[in-house]
């Protein structure tokens, strides 16, 4: 972790402790935070995937679904503890990118998109199907919220616990890239052979970021259940993994901090799209497009190239 | 069964235009539009717009949604990837994801959510045949498909302009040494599938109706299709999507309802993991590609 690093990490954590008390305790407020930070923790898992490996997905709203649906049907149908059915979906969603990820890994650029894709959208059909456990398409309520020693944690304290859960996976995302681990990620998305030569073995390093990816979602996934309450499966489809995905190309893949950025991007960019109603959607592709077209490394790479007055290069 | 083989029929016709569709782009390009499937809806729903509130007799509104969607497959190529030179493919990908969604958002705000009918090309009787119903509209679906194919098949293999087409999709560097213009052909194939995909709508709405957030899942499994034939292959493409769609109907009917869309998905992954150069492709061939 460098220094830099820890300076955005101090001015974030105080923002996000003083805000909620700034904003008065207001419910809508703090619900945004909340889901900025549970974007913010499955952003951080795609961008350690797509810009360190070099690996792109787009069905990650399938494990974000395996592990909301483990919480949510663990807890409301078997009475089980919270936290554990938190640990068995995340070991549920590790198990299988595990084996998922082993044939899939194999397959290079647009085939592992599309190979996620229909992933994704099995497992959506798979959460409408399973009706007796998952509800079907309207979905599962009633979740309890996520409780330590009887002390149930809503609102104010569910943030902070969500912040806190996401600045822990971000010191350590942090800290990887920057280990040997993060090394030969970067060395496999340069090139695959290269990094074989060099003692790399490339096919378990993608498989081991994916899996962790796979839990970073899974553990969003968790606490959004436990948050809202409510889940269903529309909130786990291909839109969201799309959503996902544009987040850490938004933000910009070199970086980690561009998941972040992209995170916080979209989350808040369609709160103030509403205005504009049926617009919206129209305005949000216009604007993810021209992204993608003029700052093709990210609004983060785009900013600092526009501030540091260097022309800017075209896309790699 | 004899039932299920003729909703296989129509539905394997509608996957493999669509499969038809992605072929020519990444015949062209190397690229994977992900807004074909959008293509499809736009295709039907303008249909409906000519047919049902412009009241143009349905030869023409047909020819002006050709028209229409090809336009559109066209300027989306110039105005979104024509751009990004030589943008990583993640960008690539993106483009397309953002272009569809674009797409969806027009045609939500343009038609709405609602689903549209679209009255049958021909007569609206069924037709009996060895003890199954046949909704005549199938028919116009086969016939279509068929001339398309024809169509397509004589364009690359007999004019110089779809032989120019074909040698891009093998070497472009090479193309462009004998003075075959690249980016043309790459503009002209954005518009063919734009078009391939507008007809696939405009066939299969009087029997599945439209609505606007119709085209991923039909681009998914036009995919399925394309790769199962082995990507990059027109008569592969085809014969896949037949197959699926039969597959599709058979599992429907057979196992359960709920569980068909999965079928064409499974067969996707199956064929991505066990032989990506599909099941017509060969080995030779798949090396030259990039898996």
């Amino acid at each position: 972790m460098k220094r830099k690093d820890f300076h955005a990490l101090w001015i974030i954590a105080a923002v996000i402790g003083i805000f909620p008390w700034a904003a008065g305790g207001n419910q809508y407020f703090i619900s945004l935070l909340v889901f900025l930070a549970l974007n913010a923790i499955t952003a951080l898992g795609l961008s350690l995937l797509m810009g360190y490996a070099g690996q792109i997905s787009l069905g990650h709203a399938a494990f974000l679904g395996i592990g909301a649906y483990s919480s949510g049907v663990l807890t409301t149908q078997y009475a089980l503890h919270p936290l554990a059915a938190f640990v068995f979906g995340i070991f549920l969603s590790a198990g299988i990118a595990f084996l998922v990820g082993r044939p899939t890994l194999r397959l290079k650029g647009h085939y592992m998109a599309v190979a996620t894709l229909g992933f994704g959208e099995i497992v959506f059909i798979v959460f409408n199907e399973l009706s007796p456990f998952t509800g079907g398409p309207s979905g599962l309520s009633n979740i309890p919220p996520l409780s330590f020693w009887g002390f149930p944690l809503e609102g104010i304290s569910f943030l902070y616990l969500v912040w806190a859960v996401f600045f822990l996976l971000l010191i350590f995302s942090l800290n990887l890239v920057n280990s040997r681990v993060g090394r030969a990620l970067r060395a496999v998305h340069g090139s695959e052979l290269a990094a074989g030569a060099m003692g790399v073995d490339a096919s378990q390093a993608k498989l081991q970021v994916f899996v962790l990816s796979a839990v970073y979602a899974s553990i969003s996934g968790s606490l959004y259940a436990h948050f809202l309450a409510f889940i269903s499966p529309n909130a786990f489809g291909l839109m969201f993994s799309i959503l996902l995905l544009m987040m850490v190309v938004i933000g910009g893949t070199q970086t980690v901090w561009g998941g972040f950025l992209g995170a916080a991007i979209l989350t808040l960019l369609p709160e103030y799209l509403r205005g504009l109603e049926d617009f919206e959607v129209l305005a949000y592709g216009a604007i993810l497009l021209s992204v993608l077209l003029f700052m093709p490394q990210g609004v983060l790479e785009g900013v600092r190239r526009i501030a540091s007055g260097r022309k800017e290069r075209g896309a790699r | 069964m004899i039932q299920f083989l003729f909703t296989g029929f129509t539905l394997g016709s509608i996957y493999a235009l669509v499969a038809l569709g992605f072929t020519m782009i990444y015949n062209a390009t190397g690229i994977i539009n992900l807004a074909q499937g959008e293509f499809v809806m736009l295709g039907g729903l303008i249909m409906v717009f000519c047919t049902l509130i412009l009241k143009i007799p349905m030869v023409l509104g047909f020819v002006i949604t050709l028209a229409a969607v090809t336009l559109i497959g066209a300027i989306f190529q110039r105005l979104a990837i024509h751009p990004l030179k030589n943008a990583s493919l993640i960008t690539l990908i993106m483009v397309t994801l953002a272009g569809s969604i674009l797409f969806r958002g027009v045609a939500m705000f343009l038609w709405g959510k609602d689903p549209y009918m679209l009255p049958a090309f021909g007569s609206q009787k069924p037709i009996q045949l060895w003890g199954a119903t046949l909704q005549p509209q199938i028919l116009w679906v086969l016939g279509i498909t068929l001339g398309v194919v024809a169509g397509i098949t004589y364009f690359f293999k007999r004019t110089l302009f779809g032989k120019a087409m074909t040698a891009c999709a093998f070497n472009p560097l090479a193309a462009r040494l004998v003075g075959i213009s690249v980016g043309k052909m790459v503009f002209v194939s954005f518009g063919v599938s734009a078009a391939l995909g507008a007809i696939a709508g405009a066939i299969i709405t009087p029997i599945t109706l439209m609505e606007y957030d119709r085209g991923p899942l039909l681009a998914l499994k036009g995919f399925s299709a394309a790769v199962l034939g082995g990507l990059g292959s027109a008569p592969g493409s085809i014969a896949a999507g037949f197959l699926i769609g039969i597959l599709e109907s058979l599992g429907a009917g057979l196992i359960s309802s709920g569980y068909k869309d999965a079928i064409a998905l499974l067969v996707l992954l199956l064929v991505l993991w066990i032989k990506p150069s599909g099941l017509f492709g060969s080995k030779e061939e798949s090396e030259l590609k990039k898996f």
